[in-house]
């Protein structure tokens, strides 16, 4: 990894919610890196702030969302520094998003064509028509059967995996440096699934763009992810690359999280899970977010916030059971 | 067109009429839907009737609606005057067909004035939030406070009695229901995943404001604005008639049931002619906008279109 430049770099973000019923703690000094060319997987359960995250990166976090601090930076520009304005001529052009439901993401109102041809025109200044007709191009690119009619159709009238790579062809419409794919083929059966990872494997080497790739599925991470970002409660626990993470494991979290992927030895009954639930970031556990779940806790484990160590080159763990390893 | 096919403009016209395929088939169901309703039909003739009068009415009239004749003061229905004559001798019929303009008038001035400003304060209101949106809609309130034919009397009194004012201060107190409308469509639009989708590839609050979220208002819209129509053509004779509308000698609806009031047991035709025509209007308005209404509701029209293809299925079948 020494060799790639760096060209997303997340430095102890911080991002909060003021409710009625408090501060939402979303992500607590999140840091991570992207590399040139790369996908980078961030996994978690629900509510462990990915999505966050990725609305942080974009300066979409809605109201009463704010990002408190940190540091956002593409290729060297801090996004955090940027304007509203600068930041809209970043969107869609620079970093792009592929949502997780492609069926709501269309508006039914237009043709799917001219959706996906819409960051043309305000972005490349295109006319309505060519930049049709470049769209048409990119979703034959991703493989849509018949790409000339289905532009022409209405979102209702395609099917969920047809939704999907058109909207993936409208992220791509700019050439974007940085895809985000926030749970992209959670709504899609297995088959197509495998399609659309095929597909932005493919892509993602054709038009050289980094992808940061959202899930909680442990199968996807294992199939597209060069490495991959495991985060719990707004805390980023481990960072590796895929093949040490299913290797070896290091955090009690990691651990558990394959632990609980049932195999097809498993009756029911045997599928292991984690004790408890996410816990409500308004009021996060003390010391280590992990420690009232984890099934190594050490006394230490609720005083103090254990800090991120790098036990092996590439591969970093927040955890105190590896705190006498890395040393600061 | 059959002399046409081969040719390249035959060509041409099979092309578009298959691209535009989707867009007559909806149409087509469309009317299908307020054709099955007899009581949407008959509202849509009204409302064409109501139309063709204000466009036609004051030349098919069959005297000068302004025509004093003081010794034909009166005069029962007849063959002559099938509607009667009023105090001044002048036809009531005439003066009926001729007065249909100053309603459609009325409501198409009230429309053209508020809707815009609801469009576009609703939009604003529903796409920035915050205390843009406060603003505007604690005006509207003040304005909603008031019941709106009230308000509009003051208004009319304070511009002085003029059918042109009557308008003017209808459309003051119409706008505030459609920056509601507006408003609410708006919010329900802005956290689709849709706009979202549309702001992380970085369109503009406008772009969305047009592109997305105003397309999404045009069926309640239409609705209301059918219905509303209706309800402008009876405010508008309601302001008239209180003598804050059209004056001597227009021969607006409202004016004409005021004027005939106080002779009411000599010459009841001089205000229930005019009476039955305004009631007639709102009824049919009523009635097709509650079809537009069903035309558009989703449910309804997929319930409909299986009925409408089984039927245009077996129609084909029988004509081949």
């Amino acid at each position: 990894m020494e060799g790639k430049e760096r060209l997303l770099v997340v430095d102890k973000l911080v991002t909060q919610f003021f409710t009625y019923g408090g501060v939402v703690e979303a992500l607590d000094e999140v840091s991570f890196e992207l590399f040139d060319g790369e996908i980078l997987g961030l996994v978690g359960e629900s509510g462990c702030g990915k999505s966050v995250t990725a609305a942080s990166i974009m300066q979409l976090v809605h109201k009463p969302g704010r990002v408190i601090s940190g540091r956002i930076e593409l290729k060297g520009d801090d996004l955090l520094q940027k304007t509203a304005r600068e930041m809209g001529s970043i969107r869609g052009s620079r970093i792009s998003v592929i949502f997780q439901d492609p069926t709501s993401s269309l508006n039914p109102l237009f043709r799917v064509g001219y959706q996906v041809a819409e960051p043309y025109v305000y972005h490349r200044d295109m006319k309505k028509k060519e930049a049709v007709g470049r769209a048409v191009d990119i979703l034959k690119e991703t493989g849509l059967p018949d790409a000339v009619k289905k532009a022409r159709n209405y979102p209702h009238e395609l099917s969920g995996g047809m939704r999907q790579r058109a909207m993936i062809a409208m992220a791509l419409t700019c050439q974007p440096e940085l895809l985000i794919a926030d749970e992209p083929t959670t709504n899609l059966d297995v088959t197509i699934e495998r399609q659309i990872l095929d597909l932005v494997k493919d892509l993602q080497k054709e038009f050289g763009t980094s992808v940061l790739w959202i899930t909680h599925d442990m199968a996807v991470v294992a199939q597209i992810c060069d490495r991959v970002c495991v985060m719990y409660a707004g805390n980023v626990v481990e960072k590796t690359d895929v093949w040490t993470l299913f290797a070896e494991p290091s955090h009690p979290y990691t651990v558990q999280l394959l632990r609980a992927i049932p195999s097809e030895a498993q009756t029911v009954d045997e599928l292991e899970e984690i004790p408890g639930s996410v816990p409500r970031l308004i009021n996060p556990p003390t010391g280590c977010r992990f420690h009232p779940r984890c099934s190594e806790r050490m006394d230490i484990c609720d005083q103090v916030k254990p800090l991120e160590m790098e036990i092996k080159p590439g591969h970093s763990v927040a955890c105190h059971l590896f705190s006498d390893r890395g040393g600061d | 067109m059959s002399f046409l096919a081969g040719t390249r403009i035959g060509g041409r016209l099979r092309l578009l009429k298959r691209r535009l395929r989707p867009v007559t088939k909806e149409l087509g169901l469309t009317f299908y839907v307020i054709r099955k309703s007899k009581l949407a039909v008959f509202g849509a003739v009204i409302v064409g009737i109501f139309i063709f009068l204000a466009l036609f009415g004051g030349h098919l009239a069959p005297y000068d609606p302004n025509d004093v004749e003081i010794g034909d003061r009166f005069l029962s229905p007849s063959s002559e005057h099938p509607f009667g004559t009023d105090k001044m001798g002048r036809d009531v019929l005439s003066r009926l067909m001729s007065g249909a303009k100053y309603s459609v008038r009325a409501g198409l001035v009230v429309l053209a004035i508020s809707l815009p400003v609801g469009v576009i304060l609703g939009g604003i209101a529903g796409m920035y939030g915050g205390w843009i949106d406060e603003l505007i809609m604690r005006i509207t309130d003040v304005f909603l406070a008031f019941p709106s034919l009230i308000l509009a009397m003051a208004f009319s009194a304070a511009l002085g009695p003029s059918l042109f004012n009557a308008m003017l201060a209808l459309a003051v107190v119409w706008w505030p229901y459609y920056t509601r409308l507006i408003r609410g469509q708006a919010l329900s639009v802005r956290e689709s995943n849709y706009v979202e989708a549309a702001r992380s590839r970085g369109a503009s609050r406008w772009y969305i404001m047009v592109r997305h979220i105003l397309p999404n208002c045009f069926s309640p819209v239409l609705v209301t604005l059918t219905l509303d129509m209706g309800l402008i053509v009876i405010a508008t004779a309601g302001l008239s008639f209180l003598g804050f509308g059209a004056q001597p000698p227009q021969a607006e609806w409202g004016r004409m049931v005021s004027d005939g009031r106080i002779y009411l047991m000599r010459a009841w035709w001089v205000t229930v002619f005019p009476g039955l025509a305004i009631a007639l209007t709102v009824l049919g308005f009523n009635l097709l906008g509650d079809g537009i209404r069903d035309a558009l509701d989703p449910k309804l029209r997929r319930l409909t279109e299986v009925k409408w293809k089984a039927k245009s299925a077996s129609s084909s079948s029988t004509s081949s």
